[in-house]
């Protein structure tokens, strides 16, 4: 239960810069997710709060007192690895003594602690076991059992759920989210998977290459990024992302072409280099006008279909329609860009906003 | 035992010799032959009366001659199977041997006394093992003191060893900070300095100590060894980061990683070096020579030593406890052998 507040926060191995500068307050009970590419620096800012690698600069405070040189185990957090890190050599309730005995608690606060997480995470007749005879499944509740127990300031998952298989994935996700809702601490969860981060966060942090690109809600960041590398991050599939140039005010001109379209330009001038940005879910087929596509390839799903298409001058586009598409390649079919659902960004890849 | 059967009698193809069974078995007996055979003969050797030993042609049993109490004298008598002048052979016991004669007598009927010429007679031999050469020096010659020594000096010295190595191999393993490599360089380096070049020095530190005599003189220096230090820290390296770190965040301190984490699971390689420690420390010889003068702090090694005079070498008592030596470092192998084949492929030490 605690607030945290990042102010500059840089890191440095060596000659190579990790993180440079990050600013972030989450506030006491508040579930963020830091997502990114792989290498963004994600799993080194959540290090850095941890306490497990100290900053280069900046300054990290919680609940309003700062902790920068606090080593990990004087900061109060819990952390569950990505590779769940149990003691091998320790039976299940073992594990999750082990943090409670350092801490000096009595024998029976203990028991009392452990029994009520394991009967939480359904771990109850795993107790006496070793890691090595648990089931993947039953390894991560026991890592977060040995975070749950301590009753932290602070949670960190450092990519809880990417050692699971798809289904048991979706299992735990949703588990998590009740574990939020139950225990009410301030979590922050780092992954690469969207989807994750769509589901469980109060607010996404999206990181590349060590700075941060945009805080915000869920839908926030689904329906204004900030920039390119959001819209085409969030989202699945991603962000069609169409090269263009701005014709005239409220005109955007798209491929060889030189097919317009109707958006908000802002500032722009004519002839400025834009990309325009339209999800797969908000295209629209038309009968006669509007952008051809010549369909390449028709994935249906049952509920959905995603039509796969090219168009001269412009990179594939992905177009979503519900139900059983009955397109076929070599199709030729015709997209309507509706204005209220563009994205554009200028040549810098800013989003470019009224 | 069945399944010793079925190995003892493995083939190529059951039932079948083929030439390259012949060659397995015929190289495996001489491996047998070649490593079980010194022990053999030591083992049996060691029950021998220094008589017994000396024989010539060797036996392989321990046989010694058969003697008897006859009324009338008081030491036993050797007993000899005797040809008589007439052809009939009688079963006679000496009394005195003059020159080419002996001087015997019926046990039966102790007053004649019979003389024979000594190419006449043959001992009369049976198995028996000479317990004495176990009991003797035992008794004697405070080889339970020196026994004592010996597992006082392994066991204490083992302990310190795990302990201190693995304290180091945990800091250069664990830790990072300037100088790690530096520093393991050295370590590692001072594989390459023999004992007999720092003896001299490592005595002077001792006898400064006031050390010497003490079975500390031999404990302490040797404590710290380089290769202990390197197989445990190599060991170390291979055991996930993650787990340390979880230490951390469960608010353990580095002491508690290091006794409760990290101890436990270099179990496997702290176990060969437990068992290389043992051997090492048990066998070592020059180093208490130098530091052990007076009896009472000899180990095994150094007793062993003493029955190794300069005019006449006990035999029969050194082969005894050469025996009593090699028992404790075979059991050591006995029940151990399993971490040590499993620990060694481990660790990758030879």
């Amino acid at each position: 239960m605690a607030q945290l507040e990042l102010s500059g926060v840089r890191k440095s191995f060596g000659a190579t810069h990790v993180l440079h500068g990050i600013d972030l307050a989450v506030a006491d009970g508040e579930f963020v997710v830091f997502v990114g590419p792989s290498g963004c620096g994600k799993s080194t800012l959540l290090r850095v709060i941890a306490g497990l690698e100290g900053v280069t600069g900046g300054s990290i405070a919680i609940d309003g007192s700062d902790v920068t040189g606090l080593p990990a185990s004087e900061r109060g957090l819990a952390m569950v690895f990505q590779s769940y890190a149990l003691y091998p050599h320790m039976s299940v309730y073992k594990n999750m003594a082990f943090a409670l005995e350092n801490m000096g608690f009595k024998r029976d606060e203990i028991d009392q602690r452990v029994r009520r997480a394991a009967g939480m995470l359904r771990l109850t007749d795993y107790l006496e076991r070793k890691p090595k005879a648990l089931s993947g499944g039953q390894r991560q509740r026991v890592a977060i059992g040995r975070a749950i127990v301590r009753d932290p300031k602070i949670f960190l998952f450092d990519e809880p759920l990417s050692n699971l298989d798809a289904e048991l994935r979706v299992a735990t996700r949703k588990e998590l989210a009740g574990l939020h809702a139950e225990l009410g601490g301030t979590m922050i969860y780092v992954t690469h998977d969207q989807v994750e981060a769509m589901t469980l966060a109060d607010r996404i942090v999206v990181l590349q290459a060590g700075r941060i690109e945009q805080i915000g809600t869920p839908l926030d960041l689904y329906n204004r990024p900030d920039n390119l590398f959001v819209a085409g991050f969030i989202g699945s599939p991603r962000m069609n992302l169409l090269p263009g140039t701005v014709a005239r005010q409220g005109i955007v001109r798209l491929g060889e072409g030189g097919h317009e379209i109707a958006c908000e330009t802002g500032a722009l001038t004519a002839g400025a280099t834009v990309t325009l940005g339209v999800r797969p879910e908000h295209l629209a087929l038309s009968e006669t006008t509007g952008l051809p596509l010549a369909v390449e390839l028709v994935e249906r799903l049952g509920g959905e279909s995603y039509l796969y298409g090219s168009s001269p001058g412009l990179p594939q586009i992905t177009l979503k329609l519900d139900g059983q598409s009955g397109h076929q390649r070599g199709d030729t079919v015709f997209l309507a860009l509706p204005s209220a659902q563009l994205h554009l960004f200028d040549e810098t890849g800013r989003a470019i906003r009224s | 035992m069945s399944l010793v059967t079925k190995l003892a009698t493995a083939r190529r193809t059951p039932g079948r010799w083929h030439w390259t069974d012949i060659a397995a078995y015929a190289y495996l007996a001489l491996g047998v032959v070649l490593m079980f055979g010194p022990v053999l003969w030591l083992a049996m050797s060691s029950f021998k009366t220094q008589a017994g030993l000396l024989e010539f042609p060797p036996s392989l049993l321990p046989m010694s001659q058969k003697e008897v109490v006859v009324t009338g004298h008081p030491q036993p008598l050797p007993l000899f199977t005797v040809t008589m002048p007439d052809g009939s052979t009688r079963v006679l016991a000496q009394v005195r041997r003059i020159g080419i004669q002996a001087q015997m007598v019926d046990p039966a009927n102790p007053a004649e006394t019979i003389r024979v010429a000594i190419d006449k007679r043959v001992p009369v031999r049976e198995f028996k093992l000479a317990t004495e050469n176990y009991t003797e020096p035992l008794e004697r010659f405070a080889f339970t003191r020196f026994l004592w020594n010996s597992v006082f000096v392994t066991v204490v010295a083992t302990i310190i060893t795990l302990i201190i190595n693995s304290m180091a191999a945990y800091a250069l393993s664990i830790y990072e900070f300037r100088g790690k490599n530096t520093v393991m360089l050295m370590v590692i380096g001072t594989l390459m300095i023999p004992i007999t070049i720092i003896l001299v020095p490592v005595y002077l530190v001792v006898t400064e100590l006031g050390l010497v005599n003490s079975l500390w003189a031999v404990i302490l220096p040797g404590a710290a060894t380089p290769t202990g230090v390197f197989l445990l820290r190599q060991y170390m390296l291979t055991l996930p980061r993650d787990l340390i770190e979880a230490a951390r965040m469960d608010k353990a301190s580095e002491w508690q990683i290091y006794w409760r984490i990290v101890m436990p699971l270099a179990m496997p390689a702290l176990a060969v070096l437990a068992i290389f420690s043992v051997m090492w420390r048990w066998n070592e010889f020059l180093w208490p020579l130098a530091v052990l003068t007076k009896t009472e702090s000899y180990t095994l090694q150094i007793g062993l030593n003493a029955f190794q005079g300069e005019l006449q070498t006990q035999w029969h008592y050194l082969l005894a406890m050469t025996v009593v030596t090699l028992l404790p470092v075979a059991l050591v192998f006995v029940f151990l052998q399993r971490f040590i084949t499993t620990g060694i492929a481990n660790t990758g030490m030879k």
